[in-house]
């Protein structure tokens, strides 16, 4: 094996219509596109017998290897929808003999949440966060912690629209140190916690995920860091109600997801209410109300959409 | 089973060595000495290929096990930690590879093995990795040049010593810093398990001129040997205490 293979990032380009031959399982992959490329290697659109995969392939075999673990133990957990599943995992020796590995997986088609967002509105930002909050606690509870946790690694699956993962290369064993991250995600970065893989490290990248979605070129630490994340976090208006909820999530003061779902959910049925309530009594607060009320009419419609389109999600599986 | 301890030298620098012996010489006795030697050259912002003086660090890394790589400030921190972790999956896995080569003949490594078994085996380093105890010592060029870059290499070394301390395995850092008054290497920060307290030292570092990175190399590699007899009795003394949590 190669001692000093100094680590550089080096893209595998493999062309449209090109094929590859798996060394151990024989699989024959036809390359259809690339999807993108990471800090570990490159993924593709591939086909195999006429069916679509995502394959990741990489010469760094030691990072595969331990990315296939993950991939791997994610599927022992019960259901299939944390992360992709994994088909193959294969070497490839080129003409010229040079050795690459690379896994199968399946392929997931959907978009950014930006993007899904930007065109769907800020009613979505609720159901996505449950999704999200609930996932995260089926991966805490079966030991995992995320770890890199960013809008990069999510995709929203349309009818019913769902956010999920597609890279799980950075969940990390609960207690371990956290495998991989990204600066404007981790709370070590920003001096609010250690790197030790634990739930509250995942909510912290949760946050950040919300924030990146209205701050896309994202924002320094400056010398207070934690004013700027708490001043960020109100600034936002379609963040405004989760607010209190996000502040916690950014102190560490939540010990699990479950706890955090909780609150966000009940957040979300008070705006609802008092936008009900608010019509009742609205002939007796007729003056406060006048300038309050769009505003509540507005918020409350939003979330009573969002809760619907969230239990309309779960029945869909 | 004993855990073992690893040791690297992790160089920081930007430039080329210009007095005493080759480095990469040094770095190969290191080496056999079972100490790693990761090199991290920083790039100024205005180049964009490899410059010519950084050649040299490849090939320091090269002969000294390690890992290396060119960066610009802006992202030393990150790479810091990854060069850190790297390196030591790197050495844990030149173990399993010798005692494959042991059970299964000298022909077999990981890479002859099929996607399964290299996963259960990578399971065993990422293991070993994650419990094994830990000492950097961390050699900070401080020619010229490197002056405007020395306080993002402090930031750097404390996001360093967060990511390591993240671990199970118990950690120790000291820095010097190279060309030394009158000597190759000057002690900055002594043996200590975190580098919190880095920061009033650091804006004390004066920059000199010439950069003995091989001689530098060469001392560092005793500063291993020389920790206390009293520490190195006491630490036998508390084992894994920070296994107990666990």
């Amino acid at each position: 094996m190669k001692m000093n293979q100094t680590w550089k990032k080096q893209d595998i380009e493999l062309k449209p219509g090109m094929s590859l031959n798996g060394k151990w399982h024989k699989f024959r992959y036809m390359i259809k596109r690339k999807l993108g490329s990471g800090a570990i290697g490159s993924v593709f659109l591939c086909e195999c017998n006429g069916k679509e995969y995502a394959l990741k392939i990489s010469d760094n075999s030691t990072s595969m290897t331990m990315e296939v673990n993950v991939l791997k133990s994610l599927q022992k957990v019960q259901g299939n929808r944390l992360g992709p599943s994994l088909f193959d995992v294969d070497d490839w020796v080129t003409p010229h003999g040079i050795k690459y590995s690379f896994y199968v997986m399946e392929y997931l088609k959907g978009e950014t949440m930006a993007s899904f967002i930007k065109r769907n509105g800020s009613a979505w930002i609720g159901v996505f966060m449950l999704q999200l909050l609930e996932d995260l606690e089926r991966l805490h509870q079966s030991g995992w912690v995320f770890g890199d946790l960013k809008a990069e690694n999510l995709l929203v699956l349309s009818s019913p629209p769902r956010v999920r993962w597609i890279d799980v290369g950075g969940t990390t064993q609960k207690g371990r140190a956290i495998k991989e991250y990204t600066e404007f995600y981790d709370r070590g970065y920003w001096g609010m916690g250690s790197r030790r893989a634990e739930p509250s490290y995942d909510l912290f990248a949760f946050v950040m995920v919300f924030l990146n979605l209205y701050f896309p070129k994202r924002f320094n630490k400056g010398p207070n860091a934690e004013k700027v994340l708490y001043a960020k976090i109100n600034e936002v208006k379609a963040l405004k109600i989760y607010s209190p909820c996000l502040m916690k999530a950014i102190q560490g003061k939540y010990q699990s997801s479950a706890q955090m779902k909780n609150e966000i959910a009940n957040t979300m049925y008070k705006a609802q209410k008092t936008h009900t309530s608010s019509k009742q009594t609205g002939r007796t607060q007729k003056v406060r109300t006048k300038t309050k009320s769009p505003v509540i009419v507005e918020t409350g419609g939003i979330f009573l959409l969002a809760l619907f389109y969230y239990l309309s999600s779960l029945l869909v599986p | 089973m004993k855990k073992g301890t690893l040791k690297q030298i992790l160089l920081i620098t930007d430039g080329c060595s210009n007095k005493g012996e080759d480095p990469a010489a040094t770095a190969a006795i290191a080496y056999q000495q079972g100490i790693t030697v990761n090199v991290i050259g920083i790039l100024d912002d205005d180049q964009t290929e490899e410059p010519e003086g950084l050649h040299e660090v490849e090939d320091i890394a090269l002969s000294g096990g390690g890992v290396s790589q060119l960066v610009y400030k802006q992202s030393l921190s990150q790479t810091v930690q990854m060069v850190t972790k790297q390196a030591m999956t790197q050495t844990l896995q030149g173990f399993v590879n010798q005692e494959l080569k042991q059970i299964l003949g000298p022909k077999q490594s990981m890479e002859d093995l099929d996607p399964e078994k290299r996963g259960e085996i990578m399971e065993v380093v990422e293991d070993m990795g994650e419990t094994c105890d830990l000492e950097v010592l961390v050699l900070v060029d401080t020619s010229a040049s490197m002056h405007d870059k020395l306080p993002t290499v402090k930031e750097a070394l404390i996001d360093l010593s967060i990511s390591l301390n993240a671990r199970i395995g118990r950690n120790r850092f000291c820095i010097y810093s190279f060309p030394g008054k009158r000597k190759d290497i000057q002690k900055v920060f002594d043996w200590s398990p975190k580098l919190d307290a880095i920061s009033t030292i650091f804006p004390k570092l004066t920059s000199g001129g010439i950069t003995p990175t091989g001689p530098a190399i060469r001392e560092a590699m005793y500063q291993f040997g020389k920790k206390s007899l009293l520490r190195s009795l006491r630490d036998e003394d508390e084992p894994n205490v920070e296994e107990a949590g666990y």
